[in-house]
Parts: structure tokens; C-alpha cells; sequence
């Protein structure tokens, strides 16, 4: 172990910012974090053991206790259950003779749950060892099952299994013209830097992971600190359940998303990038590796870009399985190799960021078509959506419909139009922004896709009217008490009650009060909390509990007490000890 | 620097570099709190210093203070919502008063008598929570953890030393303990230490002293936490 330790420390530069790659490589290597490790970490890092221990803890793919030489990780979002992803992991499950959560006891196979895997689109999906297992059904299990007792190497398994489609199905400015590589660059130094700037901020183009702020500003704001070092990070992690366009832009546009990077780095005076990649698309670690290779040979990245002057280079951070790290400040801290812990703010971080230096943060599409704008001119983005939102917006649609995929449009664009090109019928609502936007109801669909309307990081779930309503939301909750990171109060454990107190109502166990108990709960957790995932978590309460009030009163029982238990239930254990089913061994949970 | 803030309208000086706790705290008016100690790094993360700073909540020790704001600190929602906040952190761990040696010198009581709660009023999550009695002179009951950070902060930033962190996520969140066994006895705490002392709750204790001062002639028995605070939150701690 040691001679490995040194190795990956060696490759590392012994810099403890590195320790979440690091570990990455060790749970690969081990299929967990040994205490051995642990200890030659700290000693060699010079840092705290409880700082390791607090990382380990923190992302879902790292383990202190060794997991099956094969991990299969099932997708569960709410699309992938809608796909009859639990019968699917029910089968996997006898299969396998492994139950989810659990490493089976030859230590061949581990089987869980995890958050969605940004297979939306051709689930129900999977990833086993960290690689996507997509469009998964009954042979396809069997195939997986099989290749494991024969011990086959994931790298042996057919290819089928882990194809990865674009399924772009409407391109719009930005993905129909993708720009010649350098042009951007060029463009940019021809026109000017400082005048470059000017025209994204004429362009109005506002940031695409969805809260909206202007890309231009951020920029100009991290540019005139005046600071040792600045830097450019491209977020990639995009674990908004239902959101999957970052992966094909990585996939299909990666060149044009370092442009833009090297664009910003250019302007705010950067010589240093990261992209933060979300550990579920490690498939593309290699190939966005050797697209910065290619770069790097043509000139485009490292010394002396394009004998311009400029010094940049990027470096690519994996995750590991949190989706907080999508908020800016919490993924900074995991690119310095703590758990993503959302900062405090003040200061943000174009004042102090990543290694408390200027930084500015944007998301991959942000990049995308800042690259683009450097080209063509802010006027050009201008011209199209609305006065609010200029330009495109990339949407990722999954759930109920003919054709999920990608699709570009312009800003102001309405649902109804949306869905009539991704083939949905029967529509019962949509899920705008992902678990964290707005759910509307099949009255709302003229309203625009808009950051003045319905503002969206590109997550679009289409449900049908056979679907119900609560079992999405319930899936929503569980899913934000999963993520939370445990900091705040609020968060930590209002999530955890949110999902207690649904959990009782949609289990029959609700009286009278419970559903306004439920939604003042969601007023404190969604005022209080630290940040947009407590502030947000209650959103798909919130924005059914408007729309569909019934349905939560439904659920009620018409009685103005109600345990919060099942009392039968609970005297189980008793009536087996004493070997007793009369009556008298049974109450009923309320008088008659 | 200085300037002014208003303060539920009251004027009160600031200097640059105060927070918002800061300013209010030097001009003698309480804003509940429990993982802010003056002197430590603010950390921010149990919420109850939560006031309305222009119309917006802001947690008042990690906020600057800045010329002109607004704040509200004294209002029926803030005080409700103060309170569930508090009640959060009594049905996340284990916290049995009647039975705890920290009773009535627990700022967690202190603030819970404050906010005048009288009862729990969320499910209980009965968390499985672990004592370590490892070490001869210092106690660690997990039960009684409310993630303050403060035992973290007080080992690194006063004692030089890394003995406590914070991991797990979400609900799931526990303290650890800087050793090889992860038992305090292998850690370098030492009795004396700002890190033993810290704890606002009583998750962890200095052995055999817990009665010696009789329940009833405790620091809250008698006294509003709001005066403590403020008599104590000049120089340090209440040690």
C-alpha cells in the first residue's frame, strides 16, 4: 500500500488540495479508504486525520468500510423510477443475492442507491465502478449478473452496456455553430480584451446554471480585485436530478467550453482553471483529458497561447458524489479537498474563492456561449429571447415524452410549444429547474421559459397524467435530506423532518394539522436555511401543496388526533414474545 | 471606520470589521446565539442568530456590519421561528435535562428558557448516539451534540492542537475525535484545554465536577441567558 500511497502523493505534489483525488484513487484502488491510508495521508499531507475522515464521510463514493469488487450504484431519480427502475433493482438485487445498501458477503458485489446519475434521458441508468450503466432492463441485468460471477473486468463487459447517446433533438444558436477553435481567443485579442467584455455585457447573457446573475458583471467584478492570483472554475457538476446537458456539451463541445474558460482567464487574469467534473461522468475524465491535450499541442492552452501573451492551463477535479458541490462556494472547498461545505457570504468568491483568491465560477453553458459571444458580438446574443433573458437556453427534458434529450431554444419560448416538439401528450405537469424550480400544473403550460418567468438550470421533467403527484414530491424530499450537507440547523434537520412529516401524511398516518404543520415547516427550512439547497429543498412541497391542495388533504384521516405511528404495528414485537394474537392483543389506533 | 445601524430603532455604533452580533453585542443588546463565541472564527451554522438585515434574513455573527442597514431582531416571527430552530436541535439528539449534569448551565436550555419553549413539538429522532468515557478527566456524551463547532474551533485556534472535526453528512453529521483509535484518550486534549471547557450544551464534561455547584444555584437558574451573555461576551467565555 505504501509504495501506492507514495505514487498517487508523488503525481499529487504532496498538495492536500488534492486529497479528494487522491482518495478517489485509493477507493478505487481498495474499494474503500483503509485507516492505513489514512494515516499516511495525514502524516504525508500534514493534515488532520478528522479532515480525511470528515471528506470520506461526506461524498457518497467514498467508503471507510470496503464495498463489493464490483459497486453498482442505481439511479434514483424520479425518472428513473418512472421507468420501473425498483422492479429493475429488485432483480438486480435476487440476481445479484445482494440487498441495496449492502456489500455481499464474498466481498464479489455491493449494490445501493445514489442520486441521479444525469441519465435522464436513457435510463433507468446505473454505474458500476463508477462507470454509467444506461437504458438498463431485464437482459441487460442478466448480462451484468453474469459478467460478474464469471468475474469478467468491467473494461471486458460489451460495450452496449455503457453506451452514452447525445440524443440532441433540437439545436438552436448555440449548438447548431459551434465556433473554430482559437476563434474566440483571436476574436477576443483582436477586438480587445476590455472591449470584449463590453460586449458580454451587451449580450445580457445572465449565468446558465440557473440563478441567473450577469456574466459580464461576475467577470468584471473578480477582474478588478486586485489579488496574487485569480482563477477560472468551470462547474460541471451538475446534479440537479433531471439535468444532463452538461455531460453532452463536455461530450460534443468540450473545445468551445475551454475557450470560453481561457476567454475569462484572459480577462480577468487567470493562468490557472479547474473543472469541477461530478463524479458520475467519469466516463469523460479521458477523453476531456486528451481534449486538453490536443490544446495544449495546438497551441490553445499552457504558455503563450496563440503568441498572445497569455498563460493558462486547466486541470480537471472529479466529485465524488455530493450534490451541494454544485453550489459555487461548496464545490471551492472540494476543489481544496474539503467537504463541500457551502461558504459563508460575504465574501463571494470573485472577492475570495478558491484558496481565498478572486475566482470567478460559472457553469459549463455559461462558457459555451460566452466563447461564442467573443465571436459573433453581444448583439448577435441580444438579438434573440426576450429583453430579461438574451440568448438560448439548453434544456435537458426526460420523464413522459416521445423524444427526451436535448433541446435549444430561445429564451420566452412557452411549455406548450416545448412540449409538442419533445412528443408529450396527457401532460400532467411539468418539473421546471428540477427538484429545486417550480412544478406547474397542465394550466400553466403558456407560461416562458424565462429568468422573468420560469427560470431553469436546464432540468425539464415532463409527467404524464398516470403519474402521481405525491410520489414525485416524496421522491423530490427524500432526495434533498440525502444531499443536505448537515451545516445549518434548518437544513440539517428540517430536511430530515420535511421528510418525516410527508412521509406520515402520504402513509395515512396525517390528522387535521399535519398539512399546515407540514407547510410552516417549509416556510422556516426554506427562510432560514445557509443556502440554495435548504433554501430550495421545500420547493416541491411548496409549489404542489399550491397547486394540488386536495391531494395533500386526501390523505388525511378525518380525525383530529393521529399518531405519527402505526400503534398495531408497534405492539408486533410484544404479541410475539408473548405468543399472543387474540383481540386483546391488538388496539386500534383510534377509539370507535 | 465606524458608522451606525439601527437595531429594532435603535441607533448603534459599529466599527469596520464588525459583524452585525459584534455591534450589537458591545451595545448591550442580545441576539440569541449558540455557535458564536467572541474570539473564535464565526461559523454560522446554527441559525438562531438570525435577524432581518434590510428585509432579509442574514445570520448576524458572520454578516458585516455596514453603514445604514436595518436590522430587525426583536419580532414575534423572528422569535417563533428562533424557537423551532431550537426545537430542531432538542429532537435531533438526545437531550434529557432533568438528568444531565450541564443542567442549567447549558446555553441550550438557556436559549430554549429565552424563547420561552415549552415543548419539543417535532418527532423525536431518537438518534443512536454513543458515549466516549475513554479519557480519565474528560467526557464525551454524543447525545448532547449540536454540531456548533466550537470544540473544533477552540482545539485549533486556542490550543494549537486538531483534537475534534466534524463529519458524516446531513442528519448523520457526528463528531470525531483526532486519534488513532478515535477515542479521546488518544487524543492530545488536555484537561485545561479551551476545547474541554467550550461545549454551549453538555456533550462534553470535565469529570467529577458536574455537582459540585447544586442544581438550583446554576448560571440559568437564576439569571436570563440575554445578561449572561452580555456580561460575559466582553473578554471570553465563562471560563
Amino acid at each position: 500500500m505504501k509504495t501506492f500511497l507514495t505514487a498517487i502523493l508523488t503525481e499529487a505534489d504532496y498538495q492536500p488540495v488534492r486529497l479528494l483525488s487522491l482518495l478517489r484513487k485509493i477507493q478505487a484502488q481498495y474499494r474503500h479508504i483503509p485507516a492505513e491510508a489514512i494515516d499516511y495521508l495525514a502524516e504525508a499531507l500534514q493534515i488532520p486525520r478528522t479532515q480525511i475522515i470528515a471528506v470520506v464521510e461526506f461524498y457518497s463514493f467514498l467508503h471507510l468500510t470496503p464495498q463489493g469488487r464490483y459497486d453498482i450504484l442505481i439511479s434514483d431519480s424520479i425518472t428513473d423510477r418512472m421507468l420501473d427502475k425498483e422492479n429493475l433493482l429488485g432483480y438486480l438485487s435476487s440476481m445479484l443475492k445482494v440487498n441495496p445498501g449492502e456489500v455481499r458477503a464474498d466481498g464479489l458485489v455491493s449494490l445501493n442507491n445514489t442520486s441521479c446519475t444525469g441519465m435522464c434521458d436513457q435510463g433507468p441508468a446505473g454505474l458500476v465502478n463508477g462507470l454509467p450503466l444506461t437504458r438498463l432492463d431485464r437482459p441487460r441485468i442478466d448480462q451484468i449478473a453474469a459478467s460478474i460471477e464469471r468475474q469478467l473486468p468491467v473494461s471486458e463487459w460489451p460495450d452496449y452496456l455503457f453506451a452514452v447517446n447525445d440524443n440532441i433533438y433540437k439545436a438552436g444558436l448555440l449548438l447548431n455553430a459551434p465556433i473554430a477553435k482559437g476563434a474566440a481567443i483571436t476574436g477576443a485579442f483582436n477586438r480587445g480584451l476590455a472591449a470584449t467584455l463590453a460586449e458580454l455585457d451587451r449580450s445580457g447573457l445572465r449565468g446558465r446554471g440557473g440563478a441567473g446573475f450577469k456574466t459580464a458583471a461576475k467577470w468584471r467584478f473578480c477582474a478588478e480585485e486586485t489579488a496574487e492570483h485569480h482563477y477560472v472554475v468551470c462547474n460541471a457538476d451538475e446534479g440537479e436530478p433531471g439535468t444532463f446537458k452538461d455531460r453532452v456539451l463536455l461530450n460534443s463541445h468540450a473545445d468551445q467550453v475551454f475557450e470560453g474558460m481561457t476567454l475569462a482567464a484572459a480577462i480577468i487574469g487567470a493562468k490557472q482553471g479547474f473543472l469541477y467534473l461530478r463524479g458520475e461522468y467519469l466516463h469523460l475524465f479521458d477523453k476531456l483529458q486528451a481534449v486538453l491535450q490536443q490544446r495544449r499541442a495546438d497551441g490553445l492552452l499552457g504558455e503563450n497561447i496563440l503568441d498572445l501573451g497569455l498563460d493558462f492551463d486547466i486541470e480537471i477535479c472529479l466529485g465524488a458524489g455530493a450534490y451541494i458541490c454544485g453550489e459555487e462556494s461548496a464545490l471551492i472547498e472540494s476543489l481544496e479537498g474539503k467537504p463541500g461545505i457551502p461558504r459563508n457570504r460575504p465574501p463571494y468568491p470573485v472577492t475570495s474563492g478558491y484558496l481565498n483568491q478572486p475566482t470567478v465560477v460559472n457553469n459549463v453553458e455559461t462558457f459555451l456561449a460566452a466563447a461564442k459571444i467573443a465571436v459573433q458580438g453581444g448583439d448577435w446574443f441580444a438579438g434573440f429571447g426576450t429583453d430579461k433573458s438574451a440568448g438560448s437556453k439548453i434544456l435537458s427534458i426526460c420523464g413522459d415524452c416521445a423524444r427526451p434529450g436535448i433541446y435549444e431554444y430561445p429564451f420566452g419560448v412557452n411549455i406548450e410549444q416545448i412540449l409538442a416538439d419533445c412528443g408529450a401528450t396527457d401532460v400532467l405537469g411539468v418539473q421546471i429547474g428540477g427538484p429545486s424550480g417550480t412544478f406547474i400544473s397542465n394550466k400553466e403550460f403558456k407560461r416562458q421559459l424565462a429568468f422573468e418567468d420560469l427560470a431553469t438550470g436546464g432540468s425539464f421533467i415532463v409527467f404524464n397524467d398516470s403519474r402521481n403527484v405525491l410520489d414525485i414530491v416524496q421522491n423530490f424530499t427524500h432526495f434533498f435530506a440525502h444531499e443536505s450537507c448537515g451545516f445549518c440547523t434548518p437544513c440539517r434537520v428540517g430536511t430530515s423532518l420535511l421528510k418525516k412529516q410527508l412521509d406520515k401524511i402520504i402513509d395515512g398516518h396525517g390528522s387535521a394539522g399535519d398539512v399546515v404543520e407540514l407547510e410552516s415547516l417549509c416556510q422556516l427550512v426554506k427562510s432560514h436555511s445557509h443556502c440554495g439547497l435548504g433554501q430550495t429543498a421545500a420547493n416541491p412541497i411548496l409549489t404542489t401543496l399550491q397547486r394540488y391542495p386536495d391531494l395533500y388533504q386526501k390523505r388525511l384521516k378525518n380525525i383530529s388526533y393521529e399518531p405519527g405511528f402505526d400503534l398495531d404495528g408497534a405492539l408486533e414485537t410484544a404479541r410475539r414474545m408473548a405468543r399472543r394474537n387474540d383481540a386483546g392483543a391488538h388496539l386500534s389506533q383510534v377509539e370507535d | 471606520m465606524t458608522g451606525t445601524i439601527n437595531i429594532d430603532g435603535q441607533n448603534i455604533p459599529f466599527e469596520d470589521g464588525q459583524t452585525i452580533i459584534e455591534a450589537a453585542t458591545a451595545a448591550g443588546v442580545y441576539i440569541p446565539h449558540l455557535c458564536h463565541q467572541p474570539g473564535y472564527t464565526p461559523h454560522g451554522s446554527c441559525k438562531l442568530c438570525t435577524v432581518k438585515v434590510n428585509g432579509r434574513n442574514c445570520s448576524a455573527c458572520t454578516f458585516p456590519a455596514s453603514e445604514g442597514q436595518t436590522v430587525i431582531n426583536n419580532s414575534a416571527e423572528l422569535e417563533q421561528d428562533r424557537r423551532r430552530i431550537t426545537q430542531m436541535l432538542f429532537v435531533e439528539g438526545n437531550h434529557l435535562c432533568p438528568s444531565c449534569e450541564k443542567s442549567g448551565n447549558c446555553q441550550l436550555q438557556g436559549v430554549a428558557y429565552h424563547l420561552n419553549m415549552l415543548d419539543n413539538h417535532y418527532p423525536h429522532f431518537y438518534a443512536h448516539r454513543e458515549m466516549d468515557a475513554s479519557h480519565p478527566d474528560i467526557l464525551i456524551d454524543h447525545n448532547r451534540c449540536i454540531f456548533c463547532n466550537l470544540c473544533v474551533r477552540a482545539s485549533k485556534e486556542k490550543d494549537g492542537k486538531n483534537v475534534f472535526g466534524i463529519a458524516g453528512r446531513g442528519i448523520n453529521k457526528r463528531l470525531i475525535v483526532n486519534s488513532p483509535s478515535g477515542q479521546l484518550k488518544d487524543s492530545d486534549i488536555a484537561v485545561d484545554d479551551c476545547a474541554a471547557h467550550i461545549c454551549p450544551t453538555g456533550a462534553i464534561l470535565i469529570k467529577r465536577t458536574g455537582y459540585q455547584v447544586p442544581i438550583g444555584q446554576r448560571i440559568y437558574d437564576h439569571q436570563h441567558i440575554s445578561e449572561v451573555a452580555l456580561a460575559q461576551e466582553g473578554p471570553h467565555g465563562q471560563d
